[in-house]
């Protein structure tokens, strides 16, 4: 993993106290509300519903042992004893007191975390594979770039005051486990005649209008990648709409233009900067990438696993994913036990899963965009004390990518831009499919609920997508088919009139069921769908 | 009738206006009719309270009840967390959010 050097520390703790000074002046009245929102926004401090809301950065979803372990510290000490991850790899606290988030980013930087550009109009948290350092299928670690890339982002001048929020994602596999596609910029590092170097996607994303990015260079050399993404953001913060808010996103600039124009843009101002001599120093990529060596495995680790025991069978089955090492699984961890909340942990919970990432995964850590966590290097003869553990703790549901695998933004239960709560749902839904076997008869099956239009639940690239809206004051919820964040990515199309909230689980069983019936081989449900198409269903549905 | 609710600038709790202070609890509000601006601007400069604002609300035998969903769930707490409500003891308390 990275460790921060002196200047990365030097930042983090000067913002740290920056931000006590300006809190301190907030408390005092010498700053205004209307002056110091801006800045406790840069710190990733909201006023949410209940109390204010601290996003942490976890940078590309990667964390250490210890860094765990202060999350749930946190959570303990300032929080109410859990914290949410997120769909952007991120972790959420909901009960924040302004006087102690000093305090909180002081303990953050002290494991080298920060919540620096978790909020505002600048480039966010980079996020990436989950599987990074670990897959079978990658053909370079992409963590370096991320990390790369996050050290370019972090307090660039130019890319501070951006026409609105920017989501860069990097991947490095053909199975994009990181809805790549659905990022402003979508970075797929890939090889061509022997050398590396990564395509770029620009312009996709969720919210109010959902876009796929295109792609706009099919290779990049890998030398020149920054210089290729600072040419990208340039175009945009130079013709983005700053004018309206809703139409200030690159994937309006980039559908506006044309991709073709966009491109042609990109390519020029890349060209001119290429005399700048801007891409970071050969040195400095090597230096970062000494951090994602492997891990000291094991040579010959037996790839043996005594199955007897079926519940673990089961969530070996179900919950693990074929490691690079021989001997060796990445074990996901489900925070979607049946009728909880979808990617809250306890403080309790936060420290185990700590723990066993420092026993048994070289202590490491991963968040993924669908509110999971991984242990991404687990010796496959440890997997059932793993398991055994995990499972003490409710920390071992056999349900990844199943129904009951939801994807659920907080909602209206904690989010003040929201329509209608998304958790009860996600609940609910999750004891109706409760049978395990039910649900691996339905295989994989994305389930994605947002409480608003703002899309932060991913309701638009579900194989089921739920989305809130607000009908004469009560909560209403559209039901859209279709959509994939994976490298067929497209887009969930709403299913016709709005349902309360027992219609639409009533509608999710109808639709299940005319997929069991409909289903030819060992096709998903996103395969039947795409073959037998949406007036099948919204015949089964409306009738 | 309309209340005056904002978040405590310290701890950001939710509160209401009592009509000489605020309180956590939405029992406590009073209607203060329409004449609110100088409350709000008064009390917002005096710092007790964070970006302060009215809602339309009921009175029900119960007390005042905001008419908003969302102002509804402010005054009880999420409702996914009982235990996290201002009366987590009370399995019946969040029957009028919803
Ligand atoms: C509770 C506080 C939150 C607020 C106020 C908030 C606000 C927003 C807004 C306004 C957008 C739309 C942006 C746009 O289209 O330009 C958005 C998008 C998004 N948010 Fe949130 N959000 C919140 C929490 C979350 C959480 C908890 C998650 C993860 C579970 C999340 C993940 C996302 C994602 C993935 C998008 C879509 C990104 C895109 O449009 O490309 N947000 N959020
Ligand atoms: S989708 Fe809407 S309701 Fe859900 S977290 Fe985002 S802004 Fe809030």
């Amino acid at each position: 993993m990275y460790q921060y050097d002196k200047y990365d520390q030097q930042m983090v703790d000067t913002r740290v106290a920056e931000f006590r000074d300006q809190v301190e002046r907030r408390l005092a009245g010498e700053l205004t509300e209307d002056q110091f929102k801006p800045l406790r926004l840069m710190n990733g401090l909201y006023l949410q519903l209940h109390a204010y809301m601290l996003r942490v950065a976890i940078p590309y979803g990667t964390l250490n042992g210890k860094q765990m372990r202060m999350l749930g510290h946190i959570a303990r000490k300032y929080d109410r004893d859990y914290g949410h991850f997120t769909t952007r790899q991120n972790i959420q606290y909901n009960w924040i007191k302004l006087e102690d988030a000093p305090d909180i980013l002081a303990d953050l930087a002290s494991v080298e975390m920060h919540a620096i550009q978790t909020s505002g109009n600048c480039i966010r948290n980079i996020s990436s594979d989950q599987y990074a350092g670990a897959a079978a299928d990658e053909i370079a670690d992409p963590r370096p770039w991320a990390e790369i890339l996050r050290q370019w982002s972090s307090f660039h001048p130019e890319f501070s005051y951006l026409p609105r929020k920017f989501k860069i994602a990097v991947i490095a596999s053909d199975e994009d486990r990181a809805a790549m596609r659905l990022h402003d910029i979508g970075i797929q590092l890939v090889h061509k005649d022997g050398e590396l170097g990564a395509k770029f996607f620009v312009g996709g994303g969720m919210g109010r209008t959902p876009m796929i990015g295109p792609e706009i260079r099919d290779f990049v050399p890998a030398d020149e990648l920054i210089s290729y993404a600072e040419a990208c953001l340039r175009v945009y913060n130079r013709y983005g709409r700053r004018d309206n808010k809703y139409k200030a996103r690159i994937k309006i600039l980039v559908h506006e233009l044309g991709k073709e124009e966009y491109t042609r843009q990109v390519e020029e101002e890349f060209a001119h900067m290429k005399t700048l001599g801007l891409n970071p120093p050969v040195e400095e990529l090597a230096r970062i990438s000494e951090y994602f060596a492997d891990p000291a495995f094991e040579a010959g680790a037996s790839d043996d696993l005594d199955l007897s025991d079926p519940d673990f069978n089961l969530w070996v089955d179900q919950n693990t994913v074929a490691h690079k090492q021989a001997g060796y699984s990445i074990a996901i961890i489900s925070l979607k036990p049946q009728g909880g909340i979808p990617g809250d942990a306890s403080s309790a919970q936060i420290d185990l899963m700590a723990d066993l990432a420092e026993q048994y995964s070289f202590d490491e850590l991963r968040v993924t965009h669908s509110q999971n966590i991984v242990l991404p290097h687990v010796k496959k003869s440890d997997l059932y004390a793993l398991w055994q553990k995990l499972d003490e703790a409710g920390l071992a549901p056999a349900n990844l990518d199943l129904i009951t695998d939801s994807i659920a933004c907080p909602g209206l239960d904690y989010c003040s831009l929201a329509n209608a709560r998304s958790i009860p749902l996600a609940q609910k839904i999750s004891e109706r499919f409760a049978d395990l076997g039910r649900q691996r008869e339905l295989g994989e099956l994305k389930l994605k609920i947002s409480g608003c239009i703002n899309a932060c639940g991913h309701h638009h690239a579900g194989h089921i997508g739920i989305l809130g809206v607000d009908r004469k004051g009560t909560e209403n919820y559209q039901l859209l088919l279709g959509g994939s964040a994976a490298e067929d990515t497209s887009l969930a199309k709403i299913t016709g009139p709005g349902f309360s909230e027992d219609g639409v689980i009533d509608a999710i069983e109808t639709v299940t069921d005319l997929y069991l019936k409909e289903r030819q081989e060992d096709e998903r449900f996103i395969d039947t769908y795409r073959r037998v198409g949406m007036a099948r269903f919204k015949e089964a549905i409306y009738g | 009738m309309n209340i005056l609710t904002g978040n405590d600038l310290k701890t950001g709790d939710v509160t209401w206006w009592t009509g000489s202070d605020w309180s956590r609890h939405v029992e406590d509000a009073v209607d203060v009719g329409e004449n609110f601006e100088a409350i709000l601007q008064e009390e917002e400069a005096s710092r007790r309270v964070n970006v302060p604002y009215a809602i339309a609300a009921e009175m029900t035998d119960d007390g005042p009840r905001p008419a908003h969903i969302k102002d509804r769930v402010r005054a009880l707490g999420p409702t996914v967390r009982p235990d996290l409500t201002l009366k987590p003891a009370d399995p019946e308390a969040g029957n009028w959010v919803i």
